[in-house]
C-alpha cells in the first residue's frame, strides 16, 4: 500500500496506526500526562494514543487543541503523526509549535476520501512528509523492517 | 505567497527577533492554509494564556526573553484559575501560581490582563469590516457575526503570533468569498415554541451548530427584537455543538442584507427548524430529574454583561436568603467591579452571589460539595459534564434560582 498524501507539517515517523471512528478533541479529549482518550462520549474512549499514528477524517472542537497538542509533545505522548481528511489549521500550529519548542516533529498529513478504507487500525506504517508531498507506506506486519532512511518514531 | 514589505521587514527583524520568529510561524502556517499574502489586523485576543501545562509557559517565555511586544491592542481570554479569589479554588493548589506566572509573562509582551472570553462586551471593541485576530470560539462567532469584524477560526499560538507581527494570512473568514452564507434556516417563531426567551436562544444556537457542520448559515425569523446577550448564548451554543464561526441573522446582523441577496441569487433552498428539534436539545442539555440534589448553580459561561447582571440583581429581589446552595457567576475583573456601586446591583450584592473574575466556571475547579450544576447556559451544559465530571442540567434563569432557594432542582416554571 502507498498512499500520496498532502504535507501539512513535515517529519518522517513510523508506527502503528490508530484508526479513530469518530473526530476527537485533543483539548479535554486526550489525557496530557499518558496520551490516552478521556473523552468518555468518544467510542474508543481509554485507547492510547501516545506514539500513535492517529487517523481520523476531521478534527473536532476547541481551539485549545493547539495547545493540548503541544503539551502531549513536552510530555512524550502526543500521536507521532496525524493523518486527517480534512485540513485542520488548529492542530497545524500545534505541531509546528512542538517543533519550535521541541524539536518534536509531528507530520499532519492529509488523505482523499477515497483513500481513506485503505486504513486498518493496528497496522505498522511509515508516514513520510515533505515541504509539499508526503506518502503513507503500509510496513511488514511485525513492522521490523522499515525502509531505509526513516528515523524512529516519535513520542 | 506575495510578502509586501512589511512583512520581509518583520521576518527580516526589523522589529525585533520576537516578531520575527513570529512571521516566519506565521509564513509557514498561511502556506499550509493556502493563503496567497497578508492582511494588516487591529485587535487581537489571546486564548493561549490559559495554562495548559509547561508547555504554555515555555511558549509565551520564548518571546518574553526575546523581548517581544505586541504590535495592535491585544486582549486575553480567560485563565485557568481565579487568581483574584484564591480560596475558592479547589483543585491542585500549584495551578494558581502557574496561572499567576503566565498572566505576567503575557503582561510583559504587552496584552492587557483583561481574561475574559467576551472582549466584545468592552467599551472598545471592533468595528464592520475590520481585520482583526481573535481566539477563544463564542468571541470568534459573536465578532464576526454580530460585530461584522473578521476573525478566522484563530487557535491557540497563532493569537501571539499575529499580535506580535499585526499581520495574519488572508484566508478563512477574513477574505469576502468565504463569509457568504452556504445554508439557510427558518428559526421557529418564538411565541409558537413556548420556550422562555433563554431557552430559545440557547437551544436554537445548539441546534444550528450541529445543523451547519462547520458551513455559515443564514437564520431568517430570529426575534427582530433579539439582544447582544441572546446572540451571544447562540453563538456560544453553536460554536460548542458544531464549531460554528460566523451566521447571518436576517434583519439583526450586519452582513444579513447583502447575505440574503446571495442565498436568493444561489436560490439556497430554505431548511425548517422544527419546534421539536429545539426541545430535543434542551432535553439533551438538561438530563437530570426533578428533586435531584443541587450542588450549585453557575452562570456566565459566556462571561455575564453588565445588563445581564442588572436582570440577576433585580430578580434576586425578595428571595429567602441565604440559598441552600452556592451560586456562581463568571465575569470579567472590568465588569466585577462595575458592579460595586449602584442601586441596580444592591440585591445582588447582599444575596451571597459569588462573582468569579479571570475564568470560568466550566474550566476552574470551584463547585464542591456533590450534585448536579444548573446553569442557563448550554456551552457551559455541553463542556462540563466531560471538564467537571459533573451532571448538569441546562434551564431557565427562575428555576435555577429557585432550586438554588430549595437545594434541589425546582420542577419547571
Amino acid at each position: 500500500m502507498l498512499i500520496e498524501a498532502t504535507a501539512l507539517t513535515a517529519g518522517r515517523v513510523e508506527g502503528i496506526l490508530t484508526l479513530l471512528q469518530e473526530p476527537l478533541s485533543l483539548w479535554g479529549g486526550i489525557d496530557l500526562r499518558t496520551g490516552a482518550i478521556i473523552d468518555a462520549t468518544h467510542p474508543q474512549c481509554g485507547v492510547v494514543l501516545a506514539g500513535r499514528i492517529v487517523a481520523m477524517r476531521k478534527a473536532r472542537g476547541s481551539s485549545s487543541s493547539s495547545s493540548a497538542l503541544v503539551e502531549a509533545a513536552r510530555a512524550g505522548v502526543a500521536p507521532a503523526a496525524i493523518i486527517l481528511e480534512q485540513h485542520d489549521a488548529i492542530l497545524v500550529i500545534g505541531a509546528l509549535i512542538a517543533a519550535e519548542l521541541y524539536g518534536a516533529q509531528i507530520p499532519i498529513v492529509t488523505i482523499t476520501a477515497s483513500d481513506w478504507p485503505q486504513l486498518r487500525d493496528g497496522e505498522m506504517l511509515s508516514v513520510s512528509s515533505g515541504a509539499q508531498t508526503a506518502t503513507i507506506q503500509r510496513l511488514t506486519p511485525s513492522g521490523t523492517a522499515s525502509p531505509e532512511g526513516l528515523s524512529p518514531r516519535v513520542g | 505567497m506575495e510578502l509586501e514589505s512589511i512583512d520581509r521587514a518583520l521576518l527580516a527583524g526589523s522589529f525585533g527577533k520576537a516578531a520575527a520568529l513570529a512571521m516566519d510561524i506565521l509564513v509557514r502556517y498561511g502556506r499550509v492554509c493556502g493563503a496567497g499574502r497578508f492582511v494588516s489586523i487591529t485587535a487581537a485576543h489571546i486564548d493561549a494564556c490559559l495554562y495548559h501545562g509547561q508547555s504554555s509557559i515555555d511558549f509565551a517565555r520564548r518571546f518574553v526573553e526575546l523581548e517581544g511586544r505586541v504590535r495592535v491592542p491585544t486582549t486575553l481570554n480567560v485563565g485557568a484559575v481565579d487568581v483574584v479569589h484564591p480560596e475558592w479554588h479547589c483543585g491542585a493548589p500549584e495551578l494558581l501560581g502557574h496561572q499567576r506566572e503566565l498572566n505576567g509573562l503575557y503582561a510583559r509582551l504587552g496584552c492587557l490582563p483583561t481574561l475574559t472570553c467576551a472582549p466584545y462586551q468592552r467599551r472598545a471593541r471592533p468595528s464592520a469590516g475590520e481585520h482583526i485576530a481573535w481566539a477563544e470560539s463564542n468571541a470568534i462567532v459573536f465578532a464576526n457575526s454580530v460585530l461584522g469584524a473578521r476573525t478566522d477560526r484563530y487557535g491557540d499560538f497563532t493569537d501571539l503570533c499575529a499580535a506580535l507581527t499585526g499581520r495574519v494570512p488572508l484566508t478563512g473568514l477574513h477574505c469576502e468569498a468565504n463569509r457568504q452564507p452556504t445554508r439557510v434556516f427558518k428559526a421557529p417563531e418564538i411565541a409558537a415554541t413556548g420556550l422562555p426567551r433563554d431557552l430559545y436562544f440557547a437551544a436554537m444556537g445548539y441546534v444550528l451548530g450541529r445543523l451547519s457542520a462547520g458551513e455559515v448559515p443564514l437564520i431568517r425569523d430570529l426575534p427582530a427584537d433579539s439582544t447582544e446577550d441572546e446572540l451571544k448564548a447562540l453563538g456560544a451554543a453553536g460554536a460548542s455543538s458544531g464549531s460554528l464561526a460566523l451566521f447571518h441573522a436576517a434583519g439583526i446582523t450586519p452582513e444579513a442584507t447583502a447575505a440574503l441577496s446571495h442565498a436568493v441569487k444561489l436560490n439556497l433552498c430554505e431548511i425548517a427548524i422544527s419546534e421539536s428539534a429545539l426541545c430535543e436539545a434542551i432535553e439533551r442539555l438538561c438530563p437530570i430529574a426533578v428533586g435531584e440534589t443541587v450542588a450549585a448553580v453557575c452562570l456566565g459561561t459566556p462571561h455575564y454583561s453588565i445588563e445581564e447582571f442588572r436582570k440577576l440583581s433585580h430578580s434576586l429581589e425578595g428571595r429567602k436568603l441565604p440559598f441552600a446552595v452556592e451560586i456562581y457567576v463568571s465575569t470579567s475583573r472590568e465588569i466585577a467591579a462595575t458592579l460595586k456601586i449602584g442601586a441596580d446591583f444592591s440585591a445582588l450584592r447582599s444575596s451571597g452571589v459569588k462573582i468569579v473574575v479571570d475564568t470560568c466556571t466550566y474550566v476552574a475547579p470551584v463547585v464542591r460539595g456533590t450534585g448536579a450544576i444548573l446553569t442557563t447556559s448550554a456551552k457551559f451544559a455541553h463542556y462540563a459534564p466531560g471538564n467537571l465530571q459533573r451532571r448538569t442540567g441546562l434551564m431557565t434563569l427562575e428555576r435555577c434560582l429557585l432550586s438554588a432557594e430549595l437545594g434541589k432542582v425546582a420542577p419547571p416554571c
